[in-house]
């Protein structure tokens, strides 16, 4: 007789761990299955984990945690062909505890999560694969793995099992993902002098920086560009939405050498080596792609429910939020021995009210404006370029004179108001 | 009802692993740690032999605490119990001191429970000198039959066992008394997929953990770094092989280019 838990997690990635350890530590007697040979081992992130979503779960975890850089400064870059507008904010509160944010290598990071939770008493398998949910009669009841002997019961399963959750389709909770509802990160690690990355980005030890690039980044398709500082690497990358490289024609691993390679970011990663090279599906249809969420005896969570905010590249912390809202939501199931539709929906009222729900409601047409209308990130972001030269160029010309040429470089009346409107737009689909 | 032990080690993955180019050492860090694949052939061959005839698959390796994670892995392949020793005494042990201290551990073991069968891998990946095995067996006095890549028959009741052992032109057949010791061979068997129970055995199993104190009649002269006489004088990484000559032209001139260096090369013919 194959045994049953009270809870079995798919996916042992930020939000099934999350999930995982809260019900562990509950004493709810939870599997957590990884289909790869250690947890971190399969999923890739650019590299930024938020400290307080974590922190719900794991007081002062950065004391332990094997975390890269606290972040003191976020960069944002206007990029043209040879040229950028750029915006930062450097704080040294956000080196200081309580922190705000930090680089990790999720490599590390997940395996460490992890073990938290066995520390706490869940029992972790990986190297298995959950193939589908086993269903009774419209209830799902356990998972059918890929090795032998491989069904596994319990009264509720959480499905954590990342962006294409295969799990959740097969129970019809949502459709394949359209292009558009999905970016291509590729990313490469690249290894560089603790001294020489703490020179370039003028860091103190212990000090991180995050670069996001929009722009010529992507040759003009949604989507940014970035680069982070490990400690002794650099982890730079570019996601876009999988619809423009099809409208476009370009092949991923040819946009990250051209950002590799461009004029304004090659100096930063001059004399690195490539150790890794990562690549990975980000789910960014946002508010409109959540799918069903709950169902009878079944949660899903973090990326499999399309959890990620693109505008502010927040994903593992929503992902952890998500799983330890599942996880409040099956201690109360169990205590009342209920794990019906209409009970686990709390989880769904629980993360529409929480700053999940919230953010990603805000920016519900935001990738999606962007992306219908190409304009922004091919038009905008080079006219912003051409008129911060155009300013600053000291040439003999009156500024009254510059500013006459930026606003003839507007193009014609129609041209502004079309721009006009633009803005309002984006503004709009961003407030 | 069959013991079999199986004894087994945690290596760095040497297919993966960096050196250090200063000290010509291995950067242990640079690689993960795995269960030494020719023992996973090991465990493979008990938990086979234990399905054919009945039994019970202990495993025992040495190593420090991290190790626990090998052993679970051969819970995870079918193992029922395992032992591991762990002390600083043995730290810094060579193969003949290592040998020495799992000997110690076996025969508490046999104490619980006679053993029948020892299987070892050939050798480690990191250590690469296959000593270890052979090094039991002359200690407890028992036939170590090396290179074995063959289980022909294992009779308790007759108390003996015939084997492969694989030569470099071909196989023997040996038939030998039991208990006795082998060391396997990659081809023995296929490295099974473990079945899910096995796997969440794995993972909740700890196993029994000895020190030095916990063995009986254990002369410390001869544990770890004390009882090892091997010394490493000198480590160095082979030449690297020079670079191959490579012939351009057309297709007659490669192969007439190719003929006469090879024509020069008189010794090929010899």
């Amino acid at each position: 007789m194959p045994e049953k838990f009270d809870c079995i997690v798919v996916g042992a990635g930020p939000a099934g761990t999350a999930c995982a350890y809260e019900l562990a530590k509950a004493g709810v007697n939870v599997l957590l299955l990884e289909r790869g040979e250690y947890p971190g081992a399969k999923n890739v992130m650019g590299g930024v984990l938020y400290r307080k979503m974590m922190e719900d779960i794991i007081p002062e975890f950065y004391k332990e945690a094997p975390l890269e850089r606290p972040i003191v400064e976020q960069r944002f870059m206007m990029m043209d062909k040879e040229s950028a507008v750029t915006f930062s904010y450097k704080g040294l509160e956000w080196g200081r505890e309580p922190y705000n944010n930090f680089t990790v290598l999720r490599a590390k990071f997940d395996q460490w999560f992890a073990e938290k939770a066995v520390e706490q008493g869940a029992l972790l398998v990986c190297e298995t694969v959950a193939v589908e949910c086993i269903v009774e009669n419209g209830r799902v009841v356990g998972v059918r793995t890929d090795r032998p002997d491989g069904d596994i019961y319990a009264d509720v399963v959480v499905l954590a099992d990342g962006v294409n959750s295969l799990l959740a389709k097969q129970l019809g909770f949502h459709r394949e993902w359209r292009p558009d509802e999905v970016a291509l990160a590729t990313m490469e690690i690249l290894k560089l002098d603790k001294s020489i990355i703490e020179d370039r980005f003028n860091l103190e030890p212990n000090q991180g920086c995050t670069i996001e690039i929009f722009g010529d980044a992507t040759k003009g398709i949604v989507g940014t560009g970035f680069l982070y500082t490990n400690k002794d690497t650099l982890s730079i990358g570019v996601g876009t939405l999988l619809s423009g490289l099809i409208k476009h024609k370009i092949k991923p691993y040819e946009l990250l050498e051209y950002v590799k390679n461009h004029p304004m970011i090659r100096p930063y990663i001059q004399g690195s080596e490539p150790v890794e090279y990562l690549a990975h599906l980000i789910p960014e249809g946002g508010y409109h792609s959540i799918p069903k969420v709950a169902g009878n005896g079944v949660l899903v969570v973090g990326d499999a429910a399309q959890l990620v905010n693109a505008i502010h590249r927040e994903g593992s912390n929503m992902a952890m939020t998500s799983g330890r809202l599942a996880a409040e939501t099956i201690i109360m199931a169990k205590e009342q021995n209920d794990f019906s539709e209409s009970m686990l929906d709390q989880y769904r009222m629980k993360l529409m009210e929480s700053f999940i729900g919230q953010d990603l409601k805000k920016y519900k047409d935001a990738t999606h404006h962007f992306e219908r209308f190409p304009q922004y990130f091919e038009q905008y972001i080079p006219m912003m370029n051409r008129a911060a030269s155009q300013m600053f160029t000291v040439d003999g010309l009156s500024k009254w004179e510059k500013q006459k040429k930026i606003w003839r470089d507007l193009g014609s009346t129609k041209q502004k108001f079309k721009l006009a409107r633009d803005m309002m737009k984006a503004w709009k689909v961003m407030k | 009802m069959l013991h079999i032990v199986a004894c087994i080690k945690q290596v760095p993955d040497t297919k993966i692993i960096k050196m250090n180019p200063k000290t010509n050492t291995m950067d242990r860090a640079s690689a993960p740690a795995i269960l030494n694949p020719y023992d996973a052939h090991a465990v493979e061959e008990a938990v086979r032999l234990k399905k054919e005839y009945g039994g019970i698959v202990s495993v025992l390796t040495m190593g420090p605490p991290p190790a626990v994670k090998a052993i679970k892995k051969c819970i995870e392949l079918g193992a029922d119990e395992g032992y591991m020793i762990s002390d600083r005494a043995f730290a810094g042990a060579d193969t003949l001191a290592t040998s020495y201290a799992l000997t110690k551990a076996l025969e508490k073991i046999a104490k619980q429970r006679p053993i029948d069968l020892i299987i070892c891998g050939k050798m480690t990946i990191d250590g690469d000198t296959g000593q270890v095995g052979p090094g039991i067996a002359r200690r407890l006095n028992i036939p170590p039959l090396t290179g074995v890549n063959k289980v022909v028959e294992v009779n308790k009741e007759k108390g003996y066992a015939i084997v492969h052992r694989k030569l470099e032109d071909g196989y023997e057949v040996v038939k030998s008394q039991l208990p006795c010791l082998f060391t396997v061979e990659k081809d023995i068997n296929d490295i099974s997929f473990a079945p899910l129970p096995n796997m969440i055995k794995a993972a909740r199993y700890q196993p029994t953990i000895w020190t030095a104190d916990d063995l009986e009649n254990v002369d410390r002269k001869q544990l770890g770094l004390k009882g090892s006489p091997t010394i490493v004088s000198k480590v160095w990484a082979p030449p690297k092989p020079e670079g191959g000559k490579i012939l351009t032209g057309t297709k007659e001139e490669q192969v007439n280019e190719l003929l006469s260096i090879v024509l020069q090369k008189k010794e090929l013919f010899s």
